[in-house]
């Protein structure tokens, strides 16, 4: 181990204190304000007097309660099928010597990178029941007037899309604990006799269940709380979700007080969800970074290999293959639905995206530049709050904790309103410029941020940094030159996850932009409201390399420590 | 300078079409003298250098327009914000509310919009010199706040891959048979201002019963009045209940299997005016535009290329194309449609539940 602090390092004033105050007073004041404008809105009438007339509104109105149901038949069923999926890839790829593991990540990446509204129009492409691809193709062999064999317009169409893309985010933390887990345990457990069943249920599935737990809230909050599938599905499927309800709330005259107190329900719901997720991991010690420790161990899956992959390929066949082979042909047919062949190719689309549709740069470099502000601020301040918590710098950090992870619970959309009502009355008027879109992005994007730093320190045990500060190191150099390297692959992480959780972003961009502050995901939308299919796979498309290529080249970007980080590992 | 329009001038023009009364006579107007497209005003629009037009057109077809005006006058770029009128309706509120004043141009496919608009001082008077001679009055603001630009119809049409010509439905009563069920394709009137428009008209015509049966054939449901003759020729339903006659029209032009039906009971019609915002951030290039868009030379583009149609007295209609009077279409009422809005939205919802 080696480690780079002098131990001469002089005493000096530690700032880290003010630095760390100044960050919890930003949160508070990121979250609180968008949240408090809310509760405000959802216990007053139009003149802000008290009232819990929203309330009865909300409960005694099948209007509402339809929404409130479907939505969590939506939520429970993918968050399941997410772990379930997620799961066996994610070890699949960490653990065992299965060909392709790099080819699969980068895949489940790229169904990551998929926004949600882009899957579900390309499903749209693939599923429709009468102009779908895979319908058309089933039709070939099924005779002309046989039923459509998908409905992608339906509860189990939208479930369907929804887990499509909110399973990478029970993988990235699976396959995440799974990677860092010391394989001497489990050498341990196999000296000791252990079989391999016994080793994956007494060590593996152990150390890896809080990771699959907090992957499996998160899924849930995301499946709750999204907008995009919804939004592009539910109209023609003819019901609505609790997003998609809100959403109709917002037409002329908006009816934003109704809005707020539909998102409480929600809000509420989060609570118990966070201290159940305590209750089950709070108990046990999951530091599995202390010091020395060997590299993880593969499965050897022998003949199982291939099978394995062909399990994965065909997984991802779902949210990667099928969708963009989709997108690529509605991109260069002259008819979205109808196979391109080499006589049929036209690169009309393109031209049109590209020269006459009016919007197409405006929305890309404020996409960018907003993608790129929100990743850098929010890997920041997320990775500030996950060492207050981890490291109980501060007093309060239980409370900056839940705020970090409170928005989770807030739909994207209701958070919209929360920062509409907040910034565009002095003295922080907002809208119509970028702010308010990096405020919300930055908002939407801080708790799978938190959550995902937060997992990453919490492997990492205090010891090393008490180490360096025993040798005379202050806690910045301490955090700097023993934590930072450690965690380099989780903040890279983080700001990938960040920049595509804001190229994914509709909910509260739909609310929040106006014509100078448009982003890709609200054209996106707006082509779609009219049909215009082929300019949506153009951009589609577009969008999907712009991302791949920041996230390559953010990995590439070498950082300070990166050899101590090597040789720690190495021991 | 600012001319007085005489109460005789207003009333003389009760003959157009069958759409009396877009724009309702005021008590006392007050329109702006006739504006020219004048050297002065060129520059003055080159020097802004950008226009902003909110539209509900169907998207190429505004884009082409747009590039049409970037062509006449070089230096002017123009920025498209497509969507749903009723969308569009709400966010100017929305901005307007805030004190953001993107919009130079507004084209509704609502004209009842343009009242609270006219109402609350948001719109800057201004008629340009081909609207003063050769648009009908009634289909223009007294006061120059706004003035007709397109007509267009909200027909039934279908897809002839799929559906026969002696099946398909002639009128708006044979969408109910229960053959059509899970076969049809509309748009949403609180998303679409055509929808909106159709809806009002098909309620007072045929009244909610209508609706509620149709509610209840499954019909697909999408947003806006742009998209159901798209979905018509993908071949995902058979039968459009309603949405843009002029989308048909094209796609039939351009060789897609889609035929448009003209109901017996008359075909909602639709105007589309256009009006400049007075907070306008680029006036003269909305000015420019505003003019621009109603000589005849654009108004007959915009018909030969959109299929829809100009009130301007000098277009053409294209040959090869059904003229306007040989259809019978449903009478036009912007103020009815303000004072339904809410009642709409609301009980549509509660029939087709989205």
């Amino acid at each position: 181990m080696t480690l780079t602090t002098s131990p001469a390092a002089k005493p000096r004033i530690d700032w880290t204190r003010p630095v760390l105050w100044l960050f919890a007073a930003v949160l508070m004041l990121l979250i609180l304000l968008p949240l408090s404008w809310l509760a405000v809105y959802a216990f007053t009438d139009k003149n802000r007097h008290l009232t819990l007339q929203n309330f009865v509104t909300l409960f005694s109105n099948p209007d509402f309660l339809d929404p409130l149901l479907t939505t969590a038949i939506i939520a429970v069923t993918s968050a399941v099928i997410c772990c379930a999926i997620a799961a066996p890839i994610g070890w699949l790829v960490s653990r065992t010597d299965m060909p392709g593991r790099q080819i699969i990540r980068a895949l489940v990446t790229a169904s990551f990178v998929t926004p949600p509204f882009l899957g579900a129009i390309a499903w749209e492409l693939l599923a429709a029941p009468n102009s779908g691809l895979l319908n058309q193709l089933y039709r070939l062999f099924a005779g002309e007037d046989a039923d459509a064999l998908f409905n992608i317009y339906s509860l189990t169409g939208i479930i369907f899309v929804i887990s499509c893309y909110t399973f990478p985010f029970v993988f990235v933390l699976v396959a995440n604990a799974l990677d860092t887990m010391p394989g001497e345990l489990e050498d341990a457990s196999a000296i000791l006799g252990g079989n391999a069943w016994t080793t994956a249920r007494r060590i593996t599935i152990p150390l890896a269940l809080p990771a699959l737990v907090a992957g499996a809230l998160i899924a849930f909050l995301q499946a709750m709380t999204l907008f995009g599938s919804p939004a592009i599905l539910a109209l023609p499927a003819g019901f609505h979700t609790m997003t998609t309800k809100i959403w109709s709330l917002f037409q002329y005259p908006p009816k934003l007080e109704l809005a707020a107190a539909a998102a409480m329900p929600l809000l509420l719901l989060t609570i118990p969800l966070l201290q159940g997720q305590k209750f089950l991991l709070g108990r046990r010690g999951y530091s599995v970074i202390g010091g020395k420790y060997g590299a993880p161990r593969r499965v050897e899956l022998k003949g199982w290999r291939l099978i394995a992959l062909g399990f994965c390929l065909l997984v991802l066949l779902n949210p990667v293959f099928l969708p963009y082979l989709a997108l690529l042909n509605a991109a260069f047919s002259p008819n979205a639905t109808t196979l391109v062949t080499p006589s049929t190719l036209t690169l009309h689309n393109i031209v049109f995206v590209f020269t006459e549709l009016s919007s197409t740069q405006l929305a890309l470099k404020n996409t960018v530049i907003l993608g790129t502000a929100t990743a850098t601020i929010g890997t920041i301040l997320a990775l500030v709050i996950a060492y207050v918590t981890t490291r109980r710098a501060i007093a309060g950090h239980r409370m900056l904790g839940f705020l970090a992870t409170a928005p989770v619970a807030v739909p994207g959309i209701v958070l919209g309103v929360g920062l509409f009502l907040s910034y565009t009355r002095p003295p922080f008027v907002l809208y119509g410029t970028l702010w308010i879109l990096l405020l919300a992005f930055l908002t939407i994007n801080l708790p799978s941020a938190y959550q995902q730093l937060q997992a990453a320190f919490a492997t990492i045990h205090p010891e090393l940094e008490e180490a360096s500060r025993i040798l005379g190191a202050t806690r910045l150099q301490a955090l700097r030159q023993i934590t930072a390297p450690l965690l380099r692959t989780g903040v890279i992480a983080t700001w990938c996850f960040i920049f595509i959780g804001v190229m994914r972003e509709l909910s509260a961009a739909i609310v929040l932009f106006t014509s100078q502050t448009k982003v890709l995901s609200v054209l996106i939308y707006d082509l779609n409201e009219g049909g215009d299919l082929a300019a949506i796979a153009v951009l589609g498309i577009a969008m999907l390399v712009i991302t791949f290529a920041v996230v390559l080249a953010v990995n590439q970007i070498p950082m300070s420590g990166d050899n101590a980080g090597a040789k720690l590992r190495n021991g | 300078m600012r001319k007085q329009i005489s109460r005789r001038d207003v009333l003389k023009s009760s003959a157009a079409l069958a759409l009396d009364a877009v724009f309702a006579s005021p008590v006392r107007a007050a329109a702006p003298e006739p504006t020219a497209i004048t050297p002065d005003l060129v520059a003055a629009a080159t020097k802004e250098g950008k226009l902003v037009f909110y539209s509900s057109m169907d998207l190429p077809v505004g884009e082409k327009l747009g590039k049409a005006f970037e062509t006449a006058y070089p230096g002017i770029t123009v920025q498209i914000e497509r969507s749903g009128s009723e969308r569009l309706f709400q966010r100017v509120a929305q901005e307007y509310g805030s004190n953001i004043h993107a919009a130079d141009v507004i084209n509704s496919a609502d004209a009842s919009h343009f009242i609270p608009w006219k109402k609350s001082g948001w719109l800057m008077p201004f008629v340009p010199e081909d609207v003063a001679k050769y648009f009908p009055d009634s289909y223009r603001d007294p006061d120059g706040m706004a003035v007709t630009t397109r007509l267009w119809l909200s027909s039934i049409a279908y897809n002839t891959n799929l559906v026969k010509a002696e099946d398909a439905p002639k009128s708006f009563a044979d969408l109910l048979d229960p053959k059509w069920a899970g076969k049809m394709v509309k748009g949403h009137p609180a998303y679409s201002g055509t929808i909106m428009t159709t809806t009002f008209q098909l309620v007072r015509e045929l009244g909610w019963p209508y609706l509620e049966k149709l509610s209840k054939q499954r019909v697909m449901q999408v947003q806006s009045s742009t998209d159901p003759p798209k979905k018509l020729s993908l071949g995902e339903r058979a039968v459009m209940a309603d949405g843009n006659e002029y989308g048909i029209v094209l796609l039939k032009e351009a060789g897609q299997p889609v035929e448009p039906v003209y109901p017996t009971e008359g075909t909602p019609t639709i105007s589309g005016p256009t009006g400049i915002f007075a907070g306008a951030p680029h006036p003269n290039a909305a000015k420019l535009f505003q003019a621009w868009l109603h000589t005849r030379e654009t108004q007959q583009f915009f018909v030969d290329f959109t299929g829809q149609y100009s009130v301007h007295a000098q277009v053409q209609p294209k040959a090869g194309r059904r003229k306007l009077s040989d259809i019978k279409l449903m009478k036009e009422d912007p103020a009815g449609v303000e004072a339904m809005t809410e009642e709409i939205k609301t009980r549509y919802a509660r029939l087709f539940r989205v």
